[in-house]
């Protein structure tokens, strides 16, 4: 399954919730205000980077652009899709759950 | 025309996400016109706002950060940043937009317009405030 998060991660707990929720290794693609997430140095950077030993993490690149975030800020291992990427994922994966 | 008040403008939204952030720059700019005390304030995601290097052209949206430099003109020259809320987000004051203004009271120099200040230094400067607005 490919799980979506679009919400900042210091602001809900959508990110949190979608690790909880998700099996080990399936697809996580943060878009709009979860890409945040990606950001290496955060207060939840650990949480992260923890993550990306467990699941697949992916993050929007036009979501990144629009924010000033460049991809030598992320934190290794997440990987940088466009919208063809996220739409891959989608036909990859049976199904969608998008933690909102 | 009555006493000039103090106006902060507290923005604790990240940009894009939600029309809060263009709301409240928007109102910000309009209540320029009415020649009050006028700061912002930007705390927890609203720092993001503030982003250097903002570029929407793969995603279709405004890039409204460009307005944000149009804030010495319209004289509000106090942009507080919290502190806390950069260094929880992995950020440095060199990861905002570098923005200025132009001191008309002193000597006419081009001058930061950003403010990090720590949060008991914010709270001060909030609770001296007469009205404040939250986007």
């Amino acid at each position: 399954m490919l799980h979506t998060v679009n919400k900042s991660p210091f602001q809900k707990n959508s990110f949190d919730t979608s690790l909880r929720l998700s099996r080990k290794g399936s697809d996580i693609l943060l878009i709009e205000d979860a890409v945040y997430a990606a950001l290496k140095d955060s207060a939840i950077a650990k949480t992260v980077k923890q993550a990306v030993t467990t699941h697949s993490i992916y993050v929007l690149e036009p979501d990144l652009m629009a924010r000033g975030l460049q991809p030598a800020r992320l934190i290794k291992g997440i990987q940088i899709v466009g919208y063809e990427g996220f739409v891959e994922l989608a036909v990859k994966n049976d199904k969608v759950q998008s933690w909102l | 025309m009555g006493a000039i008040k103090k106006f902060m403008y507290i923005n604790r939204t990240a940009p894009y996400g939600s029309i809060y952030s263009l709301e409240g720059l928007e109102v910000a700019l309009i209540g320029a016109a009415f020649d009050q005390d006028v700061s912002m304030a930007f705390v927890d995601d609203g720092v993001f706002q503030l982003k250097k290097g903002q570029d929407t052209s793969k995603s279709g949206m405004k890039n409204f950060s460009l307005a944000y430099s149009a804030l010495g003109d319209y004289d509000i020259t106090k942009l507080y940043v919290e502190k806390e809320s950069l260094q929880a987000r992995g950020l440095t004051v060199e990861d905002l937009m570098p923005l200025t203004y132009e001191d008309q009271d002193d000597d006419y120099q081009e001058k930061p317009s950003i403010r990090v200040v720590d949060s008991e230094q914010l709270a001060d400067i909030i609770a001296e405030q007469d009205v404040l607005l939250n986007y």
